[in-house]
């Protein structure tokens, strides 16, 4: 149960992430001006793969509020720090992003970092 | 970094830590959550909850925005602050002790964040906005 939900987490946390940067890649950068904001943040709700990225933050939202049900804080947050990795490693692979040693290094450094917390 | 880079940053880690903040306190003082979804909406009676659910909507519009011109590689171990920030939230408003191996853990996290932070924020080629996509 405990890592059925670990999995649902993690997954469901990549898929999200790798939507909305792939949808926001594709944006273009937004620019902050006033006014024009609301209309902006509007039209990316038209986005399908935005709405998908929602629903699968919302899945993974849910799932570790169930695992908080089942587990301990000190179990639930070092599962998560899984993501930084595997992210970092889709991130090259999917979304061509060039990771550069410092960033592995600094991915690395956070996820043991996250992995401690719960010590 | 671009001063707009920092700044969003460091709002999409203030809503993320303070809806969190929020949402946990609103949701000690409510009814404990139970399988039916009463509970869930009973739970927003407390002005608590309703003020971390609007903060958390925040922190995913910062973040897209953040998205729109920061990889996620960066994106991810720079707005991982706010695990910091946490900790020291529950040091000073909740009275929690902080044990050696998450001070250890706190460290970490703050070096990944330096480290990250100087590299450039995005590193593919930037999307020519589409028309009309963008901010007036």
């Amino acid at each position: 149960m405990k890592w059925a939900l670990v999995g649902v987490i993690v997954f469901s946390t990549i898929v999200s992430d790798l939507l909305q940067s792939y949808e926001m890649k594709r944006h273009g950068e937004i620019h902050f001006r006033r006014g024009g904001l609301p209309r902006v943040f509007g039209r990316l709700c038209l986005r399908w793969r935005l709405l998908l990225a929602v629903l699968f933050l919302a899945l993974s939202f849910f799932a570790f509020m169930k695992l908080l049900t089942v587990a301990d804080l000190t179990f639930a947050v070092p599962a998560t720090a899984a993501t930084y990795v595997f992210e970092t490693v889709l991130a090259r692979l999917l979304l061509k992003e060039q990771v550069s040693g410092r960033r592995w290094a600094g991915a690395g450094l956070v996820a043991c970092g996250v992995a401690f917390l719960a010590l | 970094m671009r001063p707009k880079t920092a700044l969003t940053a460091a709002a999409v880690v203030a809503s993320n830590v303070l809806g969190n903040f929020c949402l946990s306190l609103g949701l000690k003082q409510a009814a404990p959550l139970t399988a039916s979804p009463l509970s869930y909406l009973s739970a927003f009676l407390s002005p608590w909850v309703v003020l971390g659910v609007a903060l958390l909507i925040l922190w995913m519009l910062t973040r897209v925005a953040l998205l729109s011109w920061a990889d996620l590689s960066f994106v991810l171990p720079v707005t991982a602050a706010g695990y910091v920030l946490t900790a020291l939230m529950g040091k000073m408003f909740l009275a929690e002790q902080i044990g050696p191996a998450r001070w250890a853990g706190t460290l970490l996290i703050v070096a990944g964040v330096a480290l990250v932070s100087v590299t450039p924020p995005r590193t593919t080629r930037a999307a020519r906005p589409a028309a009309g996509e963008s901010a007036r």
